[in-house]
Order: structure tokens, then C-alpha cells, then sequence
């Protein structure tokens, strides 16, 4: 009781600041800005059926607009608080509603390609979700993964090197699991067989990773670009039908076969997690190990599997850095996106819906600083890579209602400390 | 069913914890498995279940040779076990938890569990349990949740049923309310092995006693026998239960608390309008179901507790308001509920937890440094006078049994000089042994015209040592009775009803 009474007067604090910095956006954004000058949205990409032409706004009315929207959400926030139910949807709206105020003022005079943001979103999305489900698949098991970083790098490393030498980006696809799950074998042996703490065994993980595809990178890739490092990539493939519908097909059914194919693994984590025996069993040894062993549940085995087909995920996400865009590998190409990977997952409370939605904002808010200085706003763009960072902060300090990770998140299993 | 155990031995190390035991369980039987913390029942019941591999030793069911190597062979056979520490899964829903383990799955992979649910409710209404299949476990009060233990190893036939220590957690209206279950679950044919240290339960619901003693088994007794004579068995010497009273008379009084009150952190209150005395060499004893606001009054009592209203006059000094450190030393023993908690710090060495309190002072501190000469001689010498166990005074006091821990805990509370003790579930877990050694130790202190407030959930505890009794009841101190008082007034009192 006293503790949901923290929580709920949280809540309430975080709404009206939200409901502040919305009338502060409505004043500086909407009014203040005296500009008669307007944002151009561009709103296709091309291959739609229906050409929908570029929406031309005036930017006062553009941020004054998304303010009072973001108002109505503080307001709708507060409805569901009072009606004690989440007010997570209120509070969305609310955040976004600001964040785009902000855009449309920053833009006053300029052309937003809109479609292209938001697909651009998707695509930095990707490899982040990629991460993200894989940290949940370890730490709803009860294994805290902090290698995601070094899965996805290695499933990078692997696919890249394995399609330039075949010719084949098939192979490259094929191989960048199974590197990521060798990654996760490693893990998986020494935390849930030996115990070792688990974060300090997944940043030396990343770090062995991050050394190996570094000294591979420069005494192979480099010399030898032709024959190591020049892979062919996937094309997009679009969708029939789907692919042509206005804005959402050329954001979401216009792409590689690898971003498919994180489709259907969401699809198949969010389903199997919370409908099937598998999800029961994995999530009672993330809760509980010794409960989970005393009905007759392999503990250990069932950990060390749910690690590995992380492996396998993560590992595929790091091929669209190579093979699933550019092709060719890059020093320390993934850029730290296990760690933001990490904190979606923490910011989306350990669910697969949260985590995706997670990926998905932070992917949008590092698409949003490069276009935005593409186009010549400025807003250091240093601003904008804090995003996932001040997010997850806010998710762990419980503005936004309970975070609790799995009970036995990191916890070593073995029958007999027990009793 | 039957179950006979036939030469099961299992050692750690050095430690023998089953030394060749023999144990025959009948068919409707409850067959109580009596022994002090650390005699090994609980290793001999996890051995049982799969959870530990003996060293030797051979089990039989119904006369048949069977192996059992994990959890799973054990639920095979018939056995089913709800374990001290509680194997439910605190997220879960009932159903989720009971269905773990042996899930039904329909043709496209998902969970099917319509039919667990009518089988729940059935046995549920069968035995008159009350629970809801979507429920999150954990909010269940503790007495539900065991319920929900049980049923889960009904769920899957379980002819013999382990119950370890299933009394620990429960309150005594609890207690009573399981005591009929098991009855039911005899009357419906199952076999039932209780393991237990208390006594009064063991004789209330027993077939059969067998008392474990270091690993052995050393008798098998008869339920009719007194408690005294139980307890000798379990000890293994002569133990006397009911300490006799020497009644003192002395009129001063040393605590008075008057309107006191109590509220959380947004307001609300926790306890409300406490008044009472205690007098020179006298126990008021604060009884009531756990939970009822005796937490927050005893940390209240040290100033542990913000949003303090009201008076604490300790010989007519106020100590509301002062430091935890000020009214430790203006004279309060303080023995917290939780040892491991709040009592000591396991990593710590004992000669350390010693001197948690007076570490800052002479002699233990020069300047800025520890004279360990000081520490050491006083950790010897306190471990004499507390016949506390162990090795060595460099022990971490976390490899210690709760007994000794709490020896320490007393050691170093009582070494300040004293004019109250607060005392909260001193006896929480321990054996006959140390429950001995504690009320012994409480009463000199009383003898010694100490004031002692004694909280206790234990009714057979507050009904042995104190000399008034305070119920609390939702925050309230319902009433202040005699000693003489009844278990069945106090009972009632317990439970809200006001005569």
C-alpha cells in the first residue's frame, strides 16, 4: 500500500511536469514563434499508390497544435489516474506531442521529408529491437546480458566476411546467428555453469569481441578488401499490396528480408513468452529458479537454451549492419546500439511490447538529430543522443509506474546453495 | 501408500546430517518428524523429495524398491512436498503456478488449462479453501498461499504429502485452520509427514512421533506424551518448559508512553493512541497477530521510525525525537525482529557484531583507530558469558545457527547499561535449546528490575514470561490484561473482538 502511494504521487509529478513543459512548448513553440514562415512535410517516398503530396503548415500553428494535443494527453493522463489505471497512454502522447512541437518549430521555413524520418527510424530501430529481444529472451530466464553489444558485432563481422567471400548474402544471413550464438555459449558457460557474475562476464565479453573483429579488421579486412570485406547486400523487397498503401507501406513493407524476418521473431517472442509451456517454464526460472526445480523443470538446460537462441537473435540483427544495408564491415560498427538495445529493454519493463516501442522512440530520436542537421537546424545533435539514456533513467526511477526486472535476474542456479 | 525409508545416510563434508535412518510412514497416517533446527529433518525430507542425493539408503513404496534422483521422480511416485520456503512463483497466478511443470499444451502450442482450472476448484471446495485460480500469489496472505502449495501437490495425486515446517509463517488462528486440514487431508486418505519443532502442534495432530536428534533418529514416541518429555527427547537432556516466576513488586515506573502515534510516510495511520506503563522488574508482553502495527511501535521505541507524534518518557526523560544512537544509550536493549536483517551483519565477524554499538568509544576506539585487543578480549569474554558456539570469534556471524546469532545479538544489546528491553519475536526460528537460553536470559534481566517489553507472536511465549499483556489490534492496544488471563480472552483479543 505505502509503496503504490509512492508510486502513484510519482505519477502525478511526472504528468505535471509533462502538462508544464506542454505549456511552456505552447508558449515558446506556438505563440512565441512570430515567424509567418512554414514547414514543408513531405509525406512520399515513391512508390505508393496514391501520391500523396507534401502537407505545407505554418509552423506556429504546427507546434501550437501538437502542444494542445499534448495537453489533452496530460489531461486524458490524469482521467486514468484518477480512475487508478495506468496513464501510460496519456503520458505517450504527451511526450511525443512536445517532442514534435519542438520539431515543427525547429523546422520554421524548411522541408521535413516526414516519411523518410520515420522510415529512417525503423531502420536505426532495427538492430536495437534485434538486441533488445534478445536481452529479454537471457534476462526473462534469470541471465543478465550485457553481451548483446558483442552479438551483434559479431553476427555483423561474421555475415559481412562470410558474404564477401561467397558471393552470397544467403550465407552471410545463415552464419551471423550462429556467430551470435557463439558468443552466447560462452555466456551461457560461464554464468549458469561456472556462476560468474554475469556483468562483468558480458562486458569482457563485448570487449573480447570488440578486440578480435578490431585486430581481424585491420590485418584481413583492410588489406584484403576485396576477397574479406566487399559484400553484397539485400534488396528491398515490397510487399504486395501491403508495400503501396500511403506512409505505412514504404515505412514498414518496403524492406530487406532481414527486417521480416525480425517480424515474425517478434511476433513469435511476444506469443511464446506469455501463451505457450516454453514461456511459462522460461519465466518461472527468471522468477524463481528453486520453485521452477521442484516441479521437475531442468533449470539450468532450459537457461542455457533460452541464451543461446538470444545468440542466435542478436547475431542475426548484426547482419543488417552489414549485408542487411551497407554491405561491408566497419571498425566497431554497431556503435554501442547493445547497450541502448539494453536500456529499451529496461525502459520497456522487461515486456516484448515495451521493449519494441522503446526501440522504436530511440531509433526515431537518433534519425531526428541527423535530419535535423541535415537540414541545417541547430540543435546540437549531442542533445538528441541523450534521448535513450534520460528515458531509461526515467523508466528506472518509476515516473512511469513499477519497473521490476525478473526476480532472479543474474542469479546463479544450483540445486544444492539452496538447501 | 506407504513409505519406508531403509539406512539413509548423507554427509557434507565433515557433517553427518543423516546418520543410517529408518522410517515407516502408513497409508492415512501423520507421521510427525520432531527435531531441533539443524537435527536434519529438513535435509532428510529433501532427500526424500529428490532435492539432495543420499549417500546410501534405499526407499520402498508399498514394499516396492524405488529410485528417486530428482523432484520429479519423487511427484512420479506419489510424493509431493510443501516446502518451508515456499516454491510458488510470487508474479504467477495460482493457476500458472500449479500448472508449472506439468502444462498442457493444445495442437497449435498454447498453454490449455481449463481443465487444471475445474480441478482446482473442485479440490478447492473439497478441503473448503477459498481461492480465486487467477489470484497473483503474491497478493495472498501467507496462510492462502500455503494453500495454494498444497493444492499443487494435490493437483498431481500425491498419496504422501512433506510438509516442512508449515507452521513456521502462520499466525496462531492460521495455525489452528491448518491443523484441521491436515486432518482433512488424513481423513481423505493421504499420508501426511509434518516435520515440526513445536511442540503443542506435533501433539495435536500426530499418529506418530519419530525425534531426530544430530542426524539419528532416537526415539519414536507416543503423542500422548507430555511436552516435557518430548522436548528432553528432542535435546537430549532435561529441559524444563515453564520457567517459574518470581514475582516482583515495585511500584516506579520506568517507560510511560502516552499518546503515541505512528503514521507512514503519506500520512496514514500506523498506530494510534498507544498509552501504557511498565514498572520497575516487570514484562508487558505486546501480543497480536503480526502485522497489527508491533513493528512500528518497537522501531518507535529506538526513534527508528519517522512521523512520531506523543510521548516516551524513559524515567520521566522524553526520548521522542532523539538519535537511534541517543536513545540506545539512554538506556534500551534493543532486539530487532530480524537478526539477519537489522540484528547483525552477517559478513562481519562476531567479535565485530560485538561491538556495532560501542565501536566509536573507549576502549574499542583510540583516536581514529581500533585497539582489536579491546574488541577481542570482549568478544572472548562474551562468548562465555552467552555461551555462544563457535570456532572462533572471527567467524563471519552468518555461518552461525540462528540460536548463536541471536546470543550475539543479546551480547551486545546488554552490554550497554540497561533500563529497558525491547525485545521483538526474540525467539523467531530458534530450538528448544536457545528458546531456553532466551526467556532464561529475559527473566534475569526482569529480575534484575529491568522493564522489559516483549513483542511476540508466539501466545505460549507471551503466556510463560509476561506479567501484563497488551493486544494490538490494528494499530490499537485493545486492552491491557493480567497474566492469569485465558488463551481463549486472549485469542479473541487477537483477533479483534473486544468483550
Amino acid at each position: 500500500m505505502k509503496k503504490m502511494s509512492v508510486a502513484r504521487k510519482r505519477t502525478l509529478r511526472f504528468l505535471i511536469i509533462l502538462g508544464a513543459l506542454n505549456l511552456l512548448a505552447l508558449a515558446k513553440f506556438g505563440f512565441g514563434n512570430h515567424s509567418t514562415l512554414s514547414t514543408t512535410y513531405g509525406l512520399v517516398l515513391g512508390h505508393e499508390w496514391i501520391i500523396l503530396h507534401s502537407v505545407v503548415v505554418k509552423s506556429s500553428t504546427g507546434s501550437t497544435f501538437f502542444a494542445l494535443l499534448g495537453l489533452l494527453g496530460c489531461g486524458l493522463g490524469f482521467l486514468f489516474f484518477k480512475l487508478n489505471k495506468t496513464s501510460l497512454a496519456g503520458i505517450s502522447i504527451a511526450s511525443i506531442s512536445i517532442l514534435f512541437s519542438f520539431i515543427c518549430w525547429a523546422a520554421t521555413g524548411k522541408f521535413i521529408p516526414l516519411t523518410g524520418l520515420l522510415q529512417g527510424g525503423l531502420m536505426l530501430a532495427v538492430p536495437l529491437i534485434f538486441g533488445s529481444m534478445s536481452g529479454l529472451l537471457c534476462e526473462r530466464s534469470g541471465v543478465i546480458n550485457i553481451a548483446i553489444e558483442g552479438q551483434l558485432l559479431a553476427g555483423a563481422f561474421a555475415s559481412a566476411v562470410v558474404a564477401s567471400v561467397t558471393h552470397k548474402t544467403m550465407l552471410g544471413l545463415i552464419i551471423a546467428p550462429i556467430a551470435g550464438a557463439a558468443v552466447s555459449v560462452l555466456l551461457a558457460t560461464f554464468a549458469i555453469k561456472f556462476g560468474v557474475d554475469q556483468v562483468i562476464l558480458g562486458f569482457v565479453l563485448n570487449v573480447l569481441v570488440y578486440g578480435l573483429t578490431d585486430f581481424l579488421y585491420k590485418r584481413l579486412l583492410i588489406p584484403y578488401q576485396s576477397t574479406w570485406n566487399q559484400a553484397p547486400s539485400f534488396s528491398q523487397i515490397s510487399i504486395p499490396i501491403l508495400g503501396k498503401i500511403p506512409i505505412i507501406g514504404p515505412i514498414f513493407f518496403d524492406q530487406t528480408i532481414i527486417v521480416y524476418l525480425m517480424y515474425a521473431i517478434v511476433a513469435a517472442i511476444s506469443y511464446g513468452l506469455f501463451r505457450t509451456k516454453w514461456g511459462l517454464r522460461t519465466r518461472s526460472v527468471g522468477e524463481h529458479p528453486e520453485a521452477a526445480d521442484s516441479v521437475g523443470i531442468d533449470v539450468n538446460k532450459l537457461r542455457f537454451r533460452n541464451v543461446v537462441i538470444a545468440g542466435l537473435v542478436a547475431g542475426l540483427g548484426g547482419a543488417y549492419f552489414t549485408i542487411g544495408s551497407v554491405g561491408s564491415f566497419g571498425k566497431e560498427m554497431t556503435a554501442g546500439s547493445g547497450f541502448i538495445a539494453l536500456a529499451a529493454l529496461i525502459f520497456g519493463k522487461w515486456t516484448p511490447k515495451g521493449a519494441i516501442l522503446a526501440a522504436l522512440l530511440f531509433g526515431f530520436a537518433d534519425n531526428l538529430q541527423g535530419t535535423l542537421s541535415i537540414i541545417g537546424v541547430s540543435v546540437p545533435s549531442e542533445f538528441m543522443l541523450m534521448v535513450p539514456y534520460i528515458a531509461t533513467i526515467i523508466a528506472v526511477s518509476g515516473l512511469i509506474g513499477r519497473v521490476r526486472a525478473p526476480a532472479a535476474d543474474g542469479v546463479f542456479y544450483s540445486r544444492g546453495e539452496s538447501h | 501408500m506407504s513409505l519406508e525409508l531403509r539406512g539413509v545416510t548423507k554427509t557434507f563434508g565433515s557433517l553427518v546430517a543423516n546418520d543410517n535412518i529408518n522410517l515407516k510412514v502408513d497409508d492415512g497416517e501423520i507421521h510427525a518428524i520432531l527435531g531441533e533446527n539443524g537435527a536434519g529433518k529438513s535435509t532428510l525430507m529433501n532427500i526424500v523429495y529428490g532435492l539432495v542425493q543420499p549417500d546410501s539408503g534405499e526407499f520402498l513404496v508399498d514394499g516396492n524398491p524405488v529410485t528417486i534422483h530428482q523432484p520429479a521422480d519423487a511427484l512420479a511416485v506419489g510424493i509431493g512436498m510443501v516446502h518451508q520456503h515456499f516454491m510458488l512463483i510470487p508474479v504467477f497466478s495460482v493457476l500458472e503456478n500449479i500448472i508449472l511443470g506439468h502444462e498442457q499444451s493444445t495442437k497449435i502450442g498454447s498453454l490449455e488449462s481449463s481443465a487444471a482450472r475445474e480441478k482446482i476448484l473442485k479440490l478447492a471446495s473439497e478441503f473448503g479453501f477459498h481461492i480465486d485460480p487467477d489470484a497473483i500469489v503474491e497478493n495472498l496472505s501467507v496462510g492462502v498461499q500455503q494453500r495454494v502449495e498444497i493444492l499443487k501437490a494435490l493437483m498431481y495425486d500425491a498419496k504422501i504429502l512433506i510438509l516442512d515446517e508449515p507452521t513456521a509463517v502462520l499466525t496462531p488462528q492460521e495455525t489452528d485452520e491448518f491443523i484441521e486440514i491436515m486432518k482433512k487431508l488424513r481423513a481423505s486418505g493421504t499420508a501426511i509427514i509434518f516435520i515440526s519443532h513445536k511442540l503443542r502442534e506435533v501433539k495435536a495432530v500426530a499418529d506418530k512421533i519419530t525425534v531426530i536428534r544430530q542426524g539419528k533418529v532416537v526415539a519414536i514416541a507416543d503423542p500422548k506424551s507430555t511436552q516435557e518429555e518430548l522436548a528432553s527427547l528432542m535435546v537430549g537432556r532435561p529441559v524444563n518448559l515453564t520457567e517459574k516466576k518470581t514475582i516482583h513488586h515495585d511500584n516506579a515506573v520506568v517507560v510511560k508512553v502516552s499518546e503515541l502515534n505512528i503514521a507512514d510516510e503519506v500520512g496514514r495511520p500506523l498506530v494510534s493512541n498507544i498509552n501504557f506503563e511498565i514498572h520497575k522488574g516487570e514484562i508487558l508482553a505486546i501480543a497480536g497477530v503480526q502485522g497489527n502495527g508491533q513493528t512500528e511501535l518497537a522501531n518507535a521505541m529506538v526513534n527508528l521510525h519517522k512521523n512520531v507524534h506523543g510521548s516516551i518518557l524513559l524515567d520521566g526523560q522524553e526520548i521522542v525525537g532523539l538519535s537511534v544512537n541517543k536513545s540506545l544509550h539512554s538506556g534500551i536493549a534493543y532486539v530487532p525482529e530480524s537478526r539477519e536483517l537489522d540484528g547483525l551483519i552477517g559478513k562481519f565477524s562476531i567479535a565485530e557484531n560485538l561491538i556495532l554499538d560501542t565501536h566509536h568509544e573507549q576502549p574499542f576506539a583510540k583516536g581514529i583507530f581500533m585497539s582489536n585487543k579491546a574488541v577481542e578480549e570482549e568478544a572472548q569474554k562474551k562468548v562465555v558469558e552467552f555461551d555462544i558456539r563457535t570456532q572462533s570469534i572471527d567467524a563471519p556471524v552468518s555461518s552461525l545457527s540462528g540460536g548463536n546469532k541471536q546470543k550475539v545479538v543479546l551480547a551486545r544489546e546488554l552490554s550497554r547499561p540497561v533500563r529497558l528491553v525491547v525485545a521483538c519475536q526474540p525467539t523467531r526460528g530458534l530450538d528448544v535449546g536457545a528458546i531456553e537460553f532466551v526467556h532464561k536470559r529475559i527473566l534475569e534481566e526482569r529480575e534484575a528490575g529491568r522493564a522489559v517489553l516483549l513483542f511476540s507472536t508466539e501466545l505460549d511465549e507471551v503466556m510463560t514470561l509476561a506479567d501484563r499483556i497488551a493486544v494490538m489490534y490494528k494499530g490499537e492496544i485493545l486492552s491491557i490484561v493480567d497474566a492469569s488471563a485465558t488463551r481463549e480472552q486472549i485469542g479473541l483479543l487477537m483477533a479483534g473482538v473486544k468483550s
